[in-house]
């Protein structure tokens, strides 16, 4: 726009006056549109794009009193102090072994309801399923991790119950209390509260295949397990590559809510992830920099993932 | 009907029987399994707190009472809570729709010469975030702490929700927007009067997924509203319940049911928990079932959801 008003004053050809008065009248056109959507556009760099500017604080000795710029800059030493912590070194940890654990879990399980619920021939029957498996979906990890407490405790917990009534063992065990326990009960959850959910795409993606690939199977004398195999599960791959894809971005949000809401000291070294220590540090302590320093330490992670997940996935399926 | 159930059975093999016979069961399983953890706690929200410290409720209430329910609702932070819950996910999903749809249609036109800019400065957001400090200190310098404001301002216009609705409504003839730009409609009245209402299928997905967010949100209140009661919510109220009952140990509880023999209709945390648990899903579960062929659409249309 600045250009554009500039090189109106100064003409240098006719023909660049008629490209940027073209942009210039193009943009009195269309104020309309400009006006739906410009405020939008100033609000969301205001919301994700301003609090960028929040990451020197990693390399301040920050001071809340002090403006942003005059505060004394420290280099690295806050990465390198978040890197001796022994703890923080535990939270990577956790956060990565949690996140493989949501994420082949989430994707086995989804995939597998997916081609039984494809086999299952009577509508009424598929359908009451699916609506119940998305229940779950619809609930706050606050209520999940309630329920998640209810039925694993040792008072009342129905699987405590279970467990002592099958005789797998003598007395309740205190699931939540041990830290051996911890990222089995946190996988399981997830897949409780989205296996239904992520059915969803498979399916849309499984009542996409021609049906005449299963005729041809069938003629060659397939069954039903051959055809889920050889006919179901490849045409699903592209979705499933997608996702996958998608996925690997995301590998260091192993999720917070659940870890945070279930957590006790007797098993915080096995819950706590990257982003409970950065709540922890810096804004429960109030440490700022050094909570700072690990927000970046995961998002470059991240995006890092996100580009090389962007580079796997060819030219069809970009994701930027 | 029936002609057809005959002949295909005549065509399954005994795998095929036992096949359909295992499936089923574990159809069943997962159905059991899903609802299970709900029923319960719906028994338990009905039964008397000091009975059910003794155990052994499953399925349905052994001291039938109203009792945890009317104590939460005596409680004014419940009656607070509920109402604040309630109006930021009507507020934000009124104004996620149109104000989303809206700049969804200007990037449908493409003679519109920000589109390529505003789609770019979106999708990024999918990817990186600042992270919570940085996210919080914005919060405070913008005097959003302890305000309405923060539970519907920072997530007005998804990326998520812009792609999907973007993508419904490039399916939509570029005629009908032709013609009426012909019969001189501006790019408002076009959006208002045409896209708006067309997209309707879509909107609907999007409003149930903003109101299922909205609904559901507990770390907004917990980081930037915690210390105004009157902006409390009701999945907040939950969580600081749940975190004071995390460590109550079983010997606590017994001493509890000890005290309450003496002193019967006493609410427990578990008791009062499971009531606010049912109060606090039951809106958003009796509503989903029929918006599911909506959903499930919109879902396929964005690829996936975030």
């Amino acid at each position: 726009m600045k250009t554009a008003v500039k090189s109106k004053k100064h003409p240098k050809s006719p023909e660049e006056i008629k490209t940027n008065r073209s942009f210039v009248q193009r943009m009195g056109l269309q104020w309309q549109l400009i006006l739906m959507s410009i405020p939008f556009l100033i609000h969301r760099i205001i919301f994700s794009y301003v609090p960028l500017k929040g990451w020197l604080m990693a390399f301040q000795n920050y001071k809340p009193a002090k403006g942003w710029l005059d505060q004394e800059f420290v280099g690295l030493k806050w990465f390198k102090q978040l890197f001796s912590d022994t703890v923080f070194i535990t939270d990577i940890r956790n956060t990565f072994a949690m996140s493989l654990i949501n994420l082949s879990l989430g994707f086995i399980t989804a995939i597998a309801l997916a081609l039984l619920l494809n086999e299952i021939k009577n509508t009424f029957a598929k359908r009451f399923v699916q609506t119940v498996s998305y229940m779950p979906h619809f609930l706050s990890w606050v209520i999940v991790a309630g329920l998640v407490q209810n039925m694993l405790s040792t008072d009342s917990g129905i699987v405590n119950d279970l467990i002592v009534k099958l005789g797998i063992s003598d007395t309740k065990i205190p699931f939540l209390s041990e830290p051996k326990y911890f990222w089995g009960i946190v996988g399981a959850s997830n897949v409780w509260k989205e296996v239904g959910w992520n059915t969803i795409i498979y399916l849309a993606a499984m009542s996409s295949i021609d049906p005449s690939l299963y005729e041809a199977a069938s003629m060659d004398g397939a069954g039903r397990f051959m055809k889920m195999f050889h006919v179901t599960l490849p045409g699903i791959k592209t979705t499933f590559m997608m996702l996958l894809i998608m996925n690997i971005g995301h590998i260091l949000e192993a999720g917070f809510e659940l870890q945070y809401l279930l957590t006790n000291g007797l098993i915080s070294s096995v819950s706590e992830t990257i982003d409970i220590y950065v709540l922890k540090y810096g804004i429960q302590i109030g440490n700022y920099s050094l909570g700072t320093a690990a927000g970046i330490f995961k998002s470059v992670v991240s995006i890092t993932l996100v580009f090389i997940a962007n580079k796997l996935a060819g030219e069809e399926n970009k994701l930027i | 009907m029936k002609k057809s159930k005959i002949s295909k059975l005549k065509h399954t093999s005994v795998g095929d029987i036992i096949f359909v016979i295992c499936n089923t069961l574990f159809m069943i399983c997962v159905v059991v399994v899903t609802l299970y953890p709900m029923l319960n706690t719906l028994a338990v929200s009905f039964n008397d707190g000091i009975d059910t410290v003794r155990g052994g409720i499953y399925l349905k209430p052994r001291v039938f009472t109203w009792a945890n329910y009317q104590s939460i609702f005596s409680k004014g932070n419940i009656i607070t809570a509920f109402t604040v819950s309630v109006s930021r996910t009507v507020i934000s999903a009124l104004l996620n729709v149109v104000f989303t749809s809206m700049v969804a249609y200007t990037l449908t036109r493409k003679e519109y010469v920000f589109r390529r800019l505003i789609t770019v400065v979106y999708v990024l957001t999918m990817y990186f975030n600042a992270g919570l400090i940085p996210g919080y200190m914005l919060i405070k310098e913008l005097h959003l702490l302890n305000t309405f404001a923060v539970y519907i301002l920072p997530g007005l216009v998804s990326a998520f929700d812009l792609i999907v609705i973007r993508t419904f409504m490039k399916t939509i003839p570029e005629s009908l927007v032709e013609s009426a730009s012909i019969d001189g409609a501006g790019d408002f009245r076009i959006f208002w009067s045409i896209m708006f209402p067309l997209s309707a299928p879509v909107l609907a997905t999007i409003a149930l997924f903003c109101a299922v967010n909205a609904w559901n949100s507990w770390f907004d209140t917990f980081l930037y509203n915690s210390s105004s009661q009157n902006l409390t919510t009701l999945q907040y109220e939950m969580m600081k319940l749940l975190s004071s009952t995390m460590n109550q140990s079983a010997t606590n509880a017994a001493a509890m049911a000890a005290k309450g023999d003496a002193a019967t209709g006493l609410q427990t945390p578990v008791s009062t928990r499971a009531a606010i648990t049912i109060v606090a899903s039951v809106p958003i579960l009796v509503v989903y079932p029929f918006l599911q062929k909506y959903f499930v659409k919109g879902m396929t249309l964005g690829g996936v959801k975030e």
